[in-house]
């Protein structure tokens, strides 16, 4: 894979030099979740230490959004390309297709690291919530999650017709997917027919492979999350090898 | 160094490119012109291995470009049309990057950045470069790799005059240093004074190939010789020259044309054996332009 790292260093830089994106990627999770943390523990400190949303509710959401927003930003940033003909002239250099894509991918993995150890940080410092959480084995669950998402992400970019339909249509497809994940209410509440399409479907996954995680159970405890993250990641990927647009 | 022939690309029911059939040669600038639509993207991304073909062959340096795409891409070099680089790229982070896929010294691209005028540029974000500066990255790019053959798509489009006379300028050293030029434009006047031969392009369909001058000559062999001159008897004096097919005048200005390129001759001495005073005299030679509207029956500019 000649120039895959050339590639990711570079626009990670590229990335980086856009003050809305850095700023929106890095900061924005961490501030949500100490602004929420902060409402939650002035009102009732001692009810939101106990609640089941600040011991593994605002976590796994902070996470879950993470991993969504750099979707979104995938999505964004491969139409954007498209249409400018970058990618095409990238693919016109030695450069092999799949290096690319993988170059992007990479970048968004590396910010998604860079956010959580600022939120865990953060944490430490700010969230009284105090609670033994297995860290590297949280973040190892959010960049899996996140993979398997992101290869969901460049299916859906394949489907969008000019890059300012990007964002409209990644949000269109990922917020629902958010809303039955069983992050806001159970997903046993569901009509019967939409639990079975939640259960299948890869956020409502990375939810519950992070909740767990992030109370300590073992990885054995979630292998059907992994098999469904893993095999949404394979089919996604071969999917976008036949469907995916270059220009 | 390139030969196509009777190739054919469809995009769904749209038909790019009917039949082409041409070759380019050794170290020379060649340029495929026609009006947009014509299918000369189409074509020259298919020879750069870009786009796969649907019927018809094509060889580049020996190798099939849809097959070999890998081993061809080392030789060529290309500049796609409107294509772009990441806004917030710097020059030199694009030609290092490029140096590195390519597996060549940073050195020799600093060198290119230097000679192409970009030296000062080198910390510059792409987003921030006038489109003549772009056109010259992007020639930078395309000649990082020292390649055998450099492909140029619409070069010049957008430019404005004096940025597109410093590109031909850098095209023609292209060729000086030994390297083969393919390139497409719709401008008849930068095919005129840039390449050595030209392929006229009309409608998926290859309609001539030679140089400029023999394809005026063959379908545009009309020559007019404008002279003004207040000679009470220039009108009879124009129709006795040889060769002359029509005179026509308005105000004191004759319009002389004939079929054949001894006109000019004819009529200069038609004027100095008759003592005529003349106050204005022109030659008329058509262009390619006048000979795309001959051999396609409508303008480039349609």
């Amino acid at each position: 894979m000649r120039g895959l790292w050339q590639l990711t260093w570079l626009e990670l830089k590229i990335f980086l030099r856009e003050p809305m994106g850095a700023f929106g990627t890095l900061a924005v999770p961490v501030l949500a979740f100490l602004g929420a943390s902060l409402v939650g523990q002035s009102l009732a400190p001692a009810r939101f230490a106990g609640s089941q949303f600040a011991r593994v509710g605002l976590p796994v959401l902070a996470a879950t959004l993470m991993a969504t927003s750099a979707v979104l930003s995938l999505m964004t940033i491969v139409s954007i390309y498209r249409e400018a003909g970058i990618l095409k002239r990238l693919r016109a250099t030695p450069l092999r297709p799949q290096a690319i894509l993988l170059a992007h991918v990479l970048v968004k993995l590396l910010l998604t690291g860079a956010t959580l150890a600022l939120l865990m940080l953060a944490g430490k410092r700010y969230y009284a919530v105090g609670q033994a959480v297995p860290f590297v084995s949280f973040a190892v669950a959010l960049l899996f999650s996140t993979a398997s998402i992101l290869s969901l992400g460049f299916v859906l970019a394949s489907l969008v017709p000019t890059a300012r339909f990007a964002q409209p249509l990644g949000a269109a497809v990922l917020y629902p997917m958010i809303g039955v994940s069983g992050l806001f209410f159970p997903i046993d509440v569901l009509p019967p027919a939409l639990q079975t399409v939640a259960h299948v479907l890869p956020i409502t996954r990375a939810v519950s492979l992070l909740q767990g995680i992030w109370l300590g159970e073992p990885w054995l405890a979630h292998t059907s999350d992994v098999a469904v993250l893993a095999v949404t990641a394979v089919a996604c990927t071969a999917l976008s090898a036949k469907i995916f647009r270059w220009e | 160094m390139i030969r196509i022939s009777g190739l054919r690309k469809s995009y769904g029911r749209a038909v790019a490119v009917a039949d082409v059939s041409f070759e380019v040669f050794a170290g020379e600038i060649f340029g495929l012109v026609g009006p947009n639509g014509a299918g000369k993207t189409t074509t020259m991304e298919c020879v750069e291995g870009v786009r796969a073909i649907d019927g018809g062959s094509v060889t580049v340096l020996d190798l099939d470009p849809a097959r070999d795409v890998y081993a061809l891409q080392p030789r060529i070099g290309v500049q796609l049309q409107q294509s772009q680089l990441q806004k917030r790229i710097t020059v030199w982070e694009a030609m290092h990057l490029w140096a590195a896929l390519y597996q060549r010294p940073v050195a020799e691209g600093e060198r290119l950045l230097e000679q192409l005028g970009l030296g000062d540029k080198r910390d510059a974000w792409f987003v921030t470069l006038s489109g003549g500066q772009q056109q010259r990255l992007f020639i930078a790019l395309a000649l990082v790799n020292d390649p055998d053959v450099v492909f140029l798509d619409e070069l010049t489009t957008g430019l404005d005059p004096q940025a597109r006379r410093a590109i031909w300028d850098l095209v023609r050293g292209i060729r000086a240093r030994g390297k083969t030029v393919f390139l497409t434009t719709h401008l008849m006047e930068e095919a005129e004074r840039l390449c050595d031969r030209v392929a006229i392009m009309d409608r998926g369909r290859v309609i001539d190939v030679d140089t400029p001058a023999r394809l005026v000559a063959r379908h545009c062999p009309e020559r007019a010789v404008v002279v003004a001159t207040d000679a009470a008897d220039a009108a009879a004096l124009f129709r006795s020259v040889a060769g002359v097919v029509t005179v026509t005048e308005n105000d004191g200005r004759y319009t002389i044309t004939a079929r054949n390129d001894d006109l000019t001759t004819a009529v200069i001495q038609c004027v100095s054996a008759h003592g005529l005073r003349v106050t204005e005299f022109r030659s008329i030679t058509p262009t390619l332009e006048d000979v795309f509207l001959a051999l396609t029956g409508h303008s480039i500019r349609d």
